[in-house]
């Protein structure tokens, strides 16, 4: 035996038995307890201050009738004609938002990862730049540019709910070129296309019965996200539709009705868990994405 | 096309000297482009453009000196100061809340629920938003009862008051601090079991640990998320709206009055306003950029 050895050894020795205390003696359990605690002291913030004004807010709706609990401020805001129209509106707006913006943002990231990667950094710069004009800046901007002339976009009803979608699909590049991009990167997206392409498909058939299917759970999640920031979205809506949409509705209802105001909170709240749930439902088993929506 | 011409020219990108031949690839790109010049930088340019012309459309730097003004100087203060601070507050918050929940050996249920819960409450902002926290901290809000009747303390006495700076920051602490748990907890799971064994062999106590090598590590992410918190914060302008009625003077509601009509009796310094956001924003996105880099450097796996 070399007596390098001899001497390397008790050292290697020391180490692990130095080790094994720290993992298993009476010092490091002491301190994972002790970490426990103030990890549920955490714990114990963060939901209340999660759930606090959320009961705060149901026990405020329950409150329309004096004297008892009763369920009349829902009942008042589900009679209400005004509220089912704009829902109404808003989910139609959600809807081609993400129809718009699935058929403008996934074939782009799709062709910037098979034939231009060397685009990939500007478009997303591109993707960022929401988060550098905020929605009040932009509607104010697409207010001055689409409102006089030559486009006046927002004389007709149908040019303002355009310029109402193409704002909701700014709102929405971030969330949905990550989303994309993310599904894109799981899958390999040059054989995928080659093995189509050598069995003789086209490029429509390459992307919506080869790409595409395999996109679901990204296209999903980004959709359900796009929806959910859509649905409630006020600041744009305001200004190019004001009250045909349901943002704007419930900030009017807030101004003169309390009680039916917490129902619409909690009615909003409900749709933003449903959205959120569906998106981990549709994520199961896929890498973690973002459910990350934007300042409102 | 075949597969054997796009692997040509994939092959031909990567030569240093341009392809000689033109590639038609580039047009698939151009309706993301044409949206994003319509409906995105033509809208910036023509409020760029207004902040820099009088009401003749000569150039004048005028607008811009007009920002320097107390009453819109106060505006961006309070802005950046709201922003700050709950995007300090929340930011640290998250970031102990999102270690608790995944670092200090807390059952994997909690992990999971938090993250689901964090998902939720990021994207709960805006008028409803408002309406919660109106419901809970407002004049007659469970809470503010509840002290009342129960613990005797009235906090509306005490100075508080849910439609000023500190109502404000606490309602949006709601969705600030949330967004820090989504987005630190993968940079926390990303710090290596290795690391943290390797300090342990060197003797390294909890302390050390932390301030030599997990810190350091997390840092840029931390601090960029922050950042990114705080351009939340900034642009937000419902919640502000829905909760105060408009009675803050954020920047925000400045410009959303100015739309409305022109209050500020000047569309040039509207336009200047919304311009002074954008280079706030811009800045901030700058540091967040160059930090998100920096933690990059340590997650690769």
């Amino acid at each position: 035996m070399p007596p390098e050895r001899r001497a390397w050894e008790p050292d290697l020795l020391k180490c692990r038995s130095h080790s094994w205390t720290r993992f298993y003696g009476p010092d490091k359990t002491m301190r994972i307890r002790k970490l426990n605690i103030w990890g549920w002291v955490w714990v114990t913030a963060g939901v209340l201050y999660f759930f606090v004004p959320l009961i705060a807010t149901f026990e405020f709706s329950l409150r329309a009738k004096k004297g008892t609990l009763s369920l009349l401020a829902y009942q008042r805001v589900l009679e209400d004609p005004q509220f089912w129209r704009t829902f109404g509106f808003s989910v139609s707006m959600g809807v081609v938002t993400i129809l718009a913006s699935l058929i403008l943002i996934a074939p782009t990231a799709y062709w910037i990862r098979l034939r231009l990667p060397r685009l990939r950094p500007v478009v997303e710069f591109i993707t960022l730049m929401p988060f550098v004009v905020p929605a009040i800046v932009l509607v104010f901007g697409l207010i001055r540019l689409y409102s006089g002339k030559p486009f006046a976009l927002t004389n007709t009803v149908v040019g303002t709910d355009m310029l109402l979608v193409a704002g909701y699909m700014v709102l929405a590049l971030p969330y949905m070129y990550r989303a994309v991009d993310t599904g894109l990167a799981a899958i390999d997206v040059r054989t995928l296309t080659e093995a189509a392409q050598s069995l003789g498909a086209g490029w429509g058939t390459i992307l919506f019965r080869v790409v595409f299917p395999n996109l679901r759970a990204a296209l999903l999640s980004g959709a359900f996200l796009t929806f959910a920031m859509v649905i409630g979205e006020f600041t744009i809506a305001s200004f190019l539709v004001g009250m045909n949409a349901f943002g704007p509705y419930m900030s009017q209802v807030g101004q003169n009705k309390a009680y039916e105001s917490s129902s619409l909170a909690i009615i909003s709240f409900a749709l933003t868990w449903a959205l959120m749930g569906l998106i981990q439902f549709f994520n199961r088993g896929a890498p973690e994405q973002g459910q990350m929506g934007g300042a409102r | 096309m075949s597969s054997s011409s796009s692997t040509l020219l994939a092959s031909g990108a990567r030569r240093p000297k341009p392809a000689t031949r033109f590639s038609w690839a580039w047009l698939g790109v151009v309706p993301f482009f044409a949206f994003a010049t319509l409906f995105l930088f033509l809208p910036s340019f023509v409020l760029f453009v207004g902040s820099f012309q009088d009401a003749k459309g000569n150039f004048t730097l005028a607008n811009i000196a007009g920002l320097f003004t107390p009453s819109i100087l106060s505006a961006y203060w309070i802005t950046i100061r709201i922003s700050a601070v709950t995007a300090v507050a929340g930011g640290l918050f998250g970031f102990f809340l999102a270690y608790a929940g995944v670092m200090s050996g807390l059952p994997r249920w909690v992990r999971t629920s938090m993250l689901t819960f964090a998902g939720v409450a990021s994207n709960f902002a805006g008028v409803p938003l408002a309406f919660a926290f109106i419901a809970t901290l407002g004049r007659l809000g469970l809470v503010t009862v509840l002290l009342r009747d129960v613990f005797h303390i009235n906090i509306y006495q005490g100075g508080f008051n849910l439609y000023g700076f500190l109502g404000l920051s606490l309602t949006y602490m709601y969705f600030q601090f949330p967004l820090m748990v989504l987005i630190i907890t993968p940079a926390l799971e990303g710090l290596r079991r290795d690391w943290r064994e390797a300090a342990e062999n060197l003797g390294a106590t909890q302390w050390q640990y932390w301030r030599y090598v997990a810190l350091p590590i997390l840092l840029p992410s931390l601090l960029g998320t922050m950042i990114l918190l705080f351009g939340n914060a900034f642009g937000a302008y419902a919640t502000a709206l829905a909760l105060t009625g408009g009675m803050i003077n954020l920047v925000t509601i400045l410009i959303g009055s100015q739309i409305k009509g022109d209050v500020l009796h000047n569309v040039g310094l509207g336009y200047a306003l919304a311009l002074g956001m954008v280079v706030v924003m811009a800045v901030s996105m700058a540091g967040y950029y160059v930090l998100r880099r920096r933690s990059e450097r340590w997650m690769r796996n």
